[in-house]
């Protein structure tokens, strides 16, 4: 029978959760990576890996990688970095994976994108998008964190190899469809609450998700705000009307209807918790017209849980599962398409990141 | 031959790797890339950009902390340490 697993990414160490084909009962597993701190995990289903994004602050940025869906791991930083001495940026965090057209690719921190063709063992360096307006000023020291300026998402057209778009935080979205020879921005009629000294960039993108059913379709959460995009992100429209904040991080497109989209609104100021401490997921069906808040299952009384931007996960089952995971620790499913909750891990350390796959 | 203690956080990282060894170099520097030689790696996740220690990794010689640069001798105690580091 296939099970589900949920990989879940936390501040010290990686767990694997797993279910058999119900989805009900969980078995949770970990931590694993020696419990460094992980920003992202990943399931490659064409290789059947698992792959960790960690960074240490002792020991640095690494890639963890298990053949066997967690039972063993190794780590390599093979190429992982933009040079030698003080006059190198820095690469301070590995901030999002993708695996896609047999490569992974590694956002990090300087912005930059790496790559790697051999299951993570050694890496080299894919694009640092360099021509993009106001892109000398990216690695200036001054942008780096507390301002955590990076490139947390690499977004992979599902056929074509050469075409993917990369998210760079606090400056927008980027396409490339020449394998990162050249780049375009795509943030044309986003809102920017700041002054813009270029209007193609300056965009604050959290989180940026494509339909599997229509790449035409995608949506975005964004700093201010929630938008839709119709055209493969060529433009952008607002869709924030309805939800209770403008403001989130976790993001999900449902697998099977294109006009379907999960959000998981946050207060906006330094909590960045769900608000008035009632945990909820907020679904719409028609494209962002409106939306309703799903909480039953959710705990409704000083619930104040942040959701990071790849804390949230949808399956693709007939009745697609969703899984959120959240900064103190828990885990919630929904095997209802969000009309109800269960509570399937409860005190994991901090949570950075949720992804899901069905495996055989 | 310096004597090399080393943070455990480095053990489960590279097979075999004790956590003190016996190392013939000049320098810190040349001790790591000594150990870099026989677990290829582990001088990455001391020092950044190949030639800066990491921000908490500390090195002492003989209880004096040290740099990359500094100069060992027949018998020198040479401690890496992981230093504190948040919660």
């Amino acid at each position: 029978m296939p099970q589900t697993i949920v990989l879940v990414g936390t501040r010290k160490g990686c767990f694997v959760l797993e279910s058999n084909g119900d989805r009900r009962d969980w078995n949770v597993r970990g931590p694993y990576c020696e419990s460094w701190p992980i920003y992202h995990a990943i399931y490659d289903a064409e290789s059947g890996d698992i792959y960790a994004a960690a960074a240490s602050e002792w020991h640095g940025a690494t890639v963890w990688r298990s053949s066997d869906l967690g039972e063993t791991w190794e780590s390599s930083s093979e190429g992982l970095g933009y040079g030698e001495g003080e006059s190198a940026p820095k690469l301070s965090k590995i901030s999002g994976l993708t695996a896609a057209h047999g490569r992974l690719l590694a956002g990090v921190e300087t912005p930059g994108i790496f790559e790697s063709r051999d299951k993570g063992k050694t890496w080299s360096l894919f694009s640092t998008l360099d021509g993009m307006p106001g892109r000398e000023g990216w690695n200036d020291p001054a942008n780096q964190p507390p301002g955590h300026l990076g490139l947390p998402a690499i977004l992979p057209h599902p056929d074509e190899a050469s075409h993917f778009w990369a998210v760079v935080q606090g400056i927008g979205i980027f396409e490339t469809t020449d394998d990162g020879a050249s780049w375009t921005p795509r943030n044309k009629g986003l809102r920017a609450d700041w002054p813009l000294e270029d209007p193609s960039v300056g965009y604050c993108v959290h989180k940026l998700v494509m339909s599997p059913v229509d790449i035409s379709r995608m949506y975005q959460q964004n700093h201010v705000g929630m938008h839709r995009s119709d055209d493969g992100g060529n433009s952008w429209n607002e869709i924030t009307e309805g939800l209770p904040t403008e403001f989130g991080f976790a993001a999900a497109t449902h697998p099977h209807d294109r006009d379907t989209f999960y959000v998981i609104p946050l207060d906006g100021g330094h909590g960045r918790t769900m608000p008035d401490g009632k945990a909820a997921v907020w679904r719409t069906r028609d494209a962002g017209s409106s939306w309703q808040r799903l909480d039953q299952g959710l705990p409704q009384v000083d619930a104040h849980l942040g959701v990071l931007r790849e804390g949230m996960a949808i399956d693709r089952e007939d009745t697609p599962g969703l899984y959120f995971g959240t900064s103190t620790g828990q885990v919630f499913a929904s095997v209802d398409e969000g009309d109800s909750w269960d509570e399937i891990a409860s005190y994991l350390p901090a949570i950075s990141s949720v992804e899901v796959a069905q495996v055989a | 031959m310096a004597e090399l203690h080393l943070p455990t956080t480095l053990l489960p990282l590279f097979p075999e790797l004790p956590r003190q060894l016996d190392v013939d170099a000049p320098t810190v520097d040349a001790a790591l890339d000594h150990l870099d030689e026989r677990w290829p790696g582990l001088r990455e996740r001391l020092c950044e950009r190949k030639t800066i220690l990491r921000p908490h990794i500390n090195v002492y010689v003989d209880r004096r902390r040290a740099e990359l640069d500094t100069e060992l001798s027949e018998g020198s105690r040479v401690d890496v340490i992981a230093a504190i580091s948040g919660g």
